[in-house]
């Protein structure tokens, strides 16, 4: 019951970040959201690792983060390079 | 040479920690890894005191523990204004001077910022720092430097 | 080894239980904070907490669940993990957003003064 609980919560909470990242409104508001849709899947899986019982998951989770990490500063590097490329920081509408 | 010992040693370790079985065919698999990974280390010029620090310190331990504590402080404080809604932050931008003369205890003080929940490092310039702050409690405590006088002085680093 | 559902309620499972239920109403709250909140620069702080104490709670749980062992260090290893990232990942989000001039609304005579910081940068 308290699992359920648990699980429910997590998955609500990535729900959450999901409406975040569609509604935006700026590149880094989408940037956040699913940089914390990955800290709450590494969070689901290390759920997942108690319900089957397997610490084995807990590499995927492991993995997970470091993939969420490097997946962020990637996303930020090209949104970087993109407004260099264009010369000038620009506007907030612009984004 | 004692940074690259203490580099293999830590990676091994690593290996077993993540892998845990001690099987011929995965151990020599590890030693091949860690060998790579040391030289690829080697080739980057990338091992010296400040990526790989060994050096223990107890007032560094003492600044992580202090720190985890604050995190927590100022977490719950954070949680509470997100119940209260948004009439309970008043955002804005601070300018900081550290009293911080190394580039390591810089950076380590901007990540302690940013790591505590309600201020973040935005920008940094030499030794002045742009925060951003929720609330009128967080920023009071960035202003105060209390993280600032936690660094141990100590800390190794070029001096800037 | 059986799943938490399927062993008796002793008390390393009842403690582990309620650790990982306190760690899932925080990230509930942080992604409440998420969206609650005005700006983007605010929402940064609500995710804060969410990359820290949250998983710090929760993770804590599930250690208790596993017991003393290789698994603990695991679990040690992916917070530490997180511990380090979520600040780097944080304050590269808040550059980037500042520098391609996103600002706080109700505040812009504030970051107006911080201007001056950004040119400075690039000077030097």
């Amino acid at each position: 019951m308290t699992l359920l609980a648990i699980a429910a919560a997590i998955l609500i909470s990535m729900m959450l970040a999901l409406v975040r990242a569609m509604l935006g409104p700026s590149v880094f508001d989408r940037i956040l959201a699913v940089n914390s849709f990955g800290t709450k899947t590494v969070l689901l899986i290390a759920l997942l690792a108690t319900l089957a019982g397997r610490a084995d998951y807990l590499d995927i989770a492991l993995l997970y983060a470091l993939l969420n990490f490097i997946g962020t500063v990637a996303l930020l590097r090209y949104s970087e390079s993109l407004h260099r490329r264009a010369g000038q920081a620009p506007t907030r509408e612009a984004i | 040479m004692k940074h690259t010992v203490s580099l293999s040693l830590f990676l091994a370790l690593l290996w077993w920690v993540l892998s845990g079985y001690p099987k011929p065919l995965l151990l020599g698999l590890g030693a091949v890894t860690v060998i790579f990974t040391v030289w690829l280390a080697h080739r980057l010029d990338v091992i010296d005191h400040e990526s790989h620090p060994i050096h223990f310190s107890w007032p560094l331990l003492r600044f992580w523990t202090r720190l985890l504590v604050e995190i927590a402080r100022s977490s719950i404080q954070v949680l509470g204004q997100i119940l209260r809604g948004q009439s309970a932050i008043q955002p804005k931008f601070l300018h900081v001077k550290t009293q911080q003369h190394s580039a390591l205890g810089r950076v380590i003080l901007g990540n302690a910022i940013t790591l505590t929940p309600g201020t973040v490092t935005v920008l940094t310039n030499g030794g002045e720092f742009v925060v951003h702050a929720l609330s009128k409690e967080s920023a009071k405590s960035v202003e105060d430097g209390e993280l600032d006088a936690l660094i141990p002085q100590d800390v190794e680093g070029e001096r800037v | 080894m059986s799943g938490l559902e399927s062993t008796g309620s002793t008390t390393a499972d009842l403690i582990a239980g309620a650790l990982m239920a306190l760690g899932a109403l925080l990230v509930l709250l942080g992604s409440i904070g998420i969206n609650r909140f005005p700006h983007f620069y605010s929402r940064l702080h609500a995710a804060g907490v969410i990359d820290t104490l949250a998983s710090g709670v929760f993770l804590l749980g599930v250690g208790v669940f596993f017991g003393v062992g290789l698994v603990s260090v695991k679990l040690l290893l992916i917070f530490v993990f997180l511990l380090f990232t979520s600040p780097t990942a944080c304050h590269a989000l808040a550059r980037a957003a500042f520098i391609s001039g996103l600002r706080d609304d109700s505040r812009r005579a504030d970051a107006n003064t911080s201007e001056a910081i950004i040119t400075k940068a690039d000077n030097a």
